[in-house]
């Protein structure tokens, strides 16, 4: 019960164990307490990120789909369009060989029927020629009356 | 122990005596042998029980969270780190709710304060007899193993506090806003003439309740583990009075001793939380 030297060594002792604990003890574990609480907080941050980022990949994916359909519709239109385009020019086509063909044909036709009358009316005034010289030959010579025949197988 | 040649007050006194270290009359060095001779030590003599356990205790503490703070990792942690984490969030928890200017040491000196004081107290548990018995064997007479039971131990606390007090209202509010502090309040008056009557009441007033914080601090965990070892001390006489009274005693000192497991960890929380108050009200103005 005595109040002596002790309580000075009691006062030093406590004085260094309060100096050792700040230092040695304290700061680490202060420190872990503080990194863990760090980690866990930035855990959850990037778990919010990534809940973030997933909601806007959804959103992407979505919009994506969306621009993707509409340029198939787009291109589906296009070819529907491309494929009338070229019937409807396949037509023209058709319309126009045919057209040329018909007129073509009919040329041709005008001059075959040309060519036939020709040689009909030739054969005719031939025929016509060689009739008449039967007829005539006996009376008529067919030089001195040649002119008169041609002029009759003109007409025909 | 209390034999057949000790009588109940000389069993209570020797318990109650520290092993002193210190000058003899005759001018001699060396360890008193009675109550009276350690008494007649005067100021220059150690309480060389206090000082080895209460040191022993205070390295234990600081081997234990030492060894924790060397392999502290902020993965998961091992049983130790747990428990020494869960210590100092407790205490860290406590500093953040009463104290609320900013200064790295108040944390470590709570921590210190309770853990050291918890463990001084702890050794209330050890039984009365076991420790001195075990030291009588060895030839050292006197062994007082609670070192809070030691006014020196629970002063040296109290002053180491109170110093820290003085320091940083000084540091803080200056020499004139400390002064200030101690003579300008409770009363004042826009007076000067009245105000500078007002300042040796004002002095007396404050004086007193600046110097009751330490000696409030010491007696109060002085008191309550003096008392507590008293009891101790007192139901370990009645195992010589017989078996009827001696199982009793049995039953008693289980009873209190589960009882003291509140009042030591009490003492060592209301210590803490007083210190943290007392620095708290010094880093700021009132």
């Amino acid at each position: 019960m005595n109040i002596n030297l002790t309580l000075i060594g009691q006062l030093i002792s406590f004085m260094v164990f309060v100096w050792l604990t700040m230092k040695y003890v304290w700061t680490p574990i202060m420190g872990a307490l503080d990194t863990r609480r760090k980690e866990i907080a930035d855990g959850l941050a990037a778990a919010e990120r990534g809940l973030h980022e997933k909601e806007l990949a959804k959103e992407h994916a979505k919009d994506v789909l969306h621009a993707a359909k509409a340029q198939a519709g787009e291109i589906v239109a296009q070819a529907q369009k491309r494929a009338s385009e070229i019937v409807d020019e396949a037509k023209v086509n058709a319309r126009t060989e045919g057209e040329r063909l018909v007129t073509a044909a009919q040329a041709e036709i005008e001059q075959e029927v040309n060519r036939a009358r020709e040689q009909l009316r030739e054969k005719v005034g031939e025929l016509a020629l060689s009739g008449a010289e039967k007829i005539l030959r006996k009376e008529i010579n067919a030089a001195a009356h040649k002119d008169i025949v041609e002029a009759l197988a003109k007409q025909i | 122990m209390a034999g057949d040649t000790l009588t109940s007050s000389e069993y209570i006194k020797h318990h109650l005596t520290n092993l002193t270290f210190g000058q003899h009359p005759d001018g001699s060095w060396g360890v008193a042998h009675s109550a009276a001779e350690a008494k007649e030590m005067g100021f220059w003599a150690v309480h060389l029980d206090t000082m080895f356990w209460s040191i022993l205790l205070g390295v234990a503490f600081l081997y234990m969270f030492k060894k924790a703070a060397d392999q502290v990792t902020s993965g998961v942690p091992g049983m130790l780190q747990n428990f020494c984490e869960w210590i100092v969030e407790f205490i860290d928890s406590s500093v953040r709710g009463s104290f609320t200017a900013k200064n790295n040491m108040v944390a470590p000196l709570a921590l210190t304060i309770f853990v050291w004081i918890f463990l001084q107290n702890l050794m209330d548990l050890v039984p009365v007899d076991l420790i001195p018995l075990v030291s009588g064997w060895l030839g050292i007479h006197f062994m007082k193993v609670v070192p809070s039971t030691d006014p020196n131990a629970t002063f040296g606390m109290a002053i180491g506090v109170f110093m820290l007090v003085i320091f940083y209202s000084i540091k803080m509010k200056g020499v004139g806003g400390f002064a200030a502090e101690l003579t300008l309040q409770p009363f004042s008056s826009s007076n000067a003439v009245v105000n500078t009557l007002f300042i040796p009441i004002n002095f007396v007033l404050e004086f007193v309740s600046l110097i009751a914080k330490p000696i409030s601090l010491a007696l109060r965990l002085f008191g309550n583990m003096y008392a507590g070892e008293m009891i101790f001390i007192l139901i370990a006489i009645m195992y010589n009075a017989g078996i009827v009274l001696g199982l009793f005693g049995g039953v008693l000192q289980l009873g209190w001793a589960i009882f003291h497991i509140l009042i030591i960890t009490l003492q060592a929380f209301i210590f803490m939380t007083l210190t943290i108050v007392y620095l708290d009200m010094a880093h700021h103005e009132h």
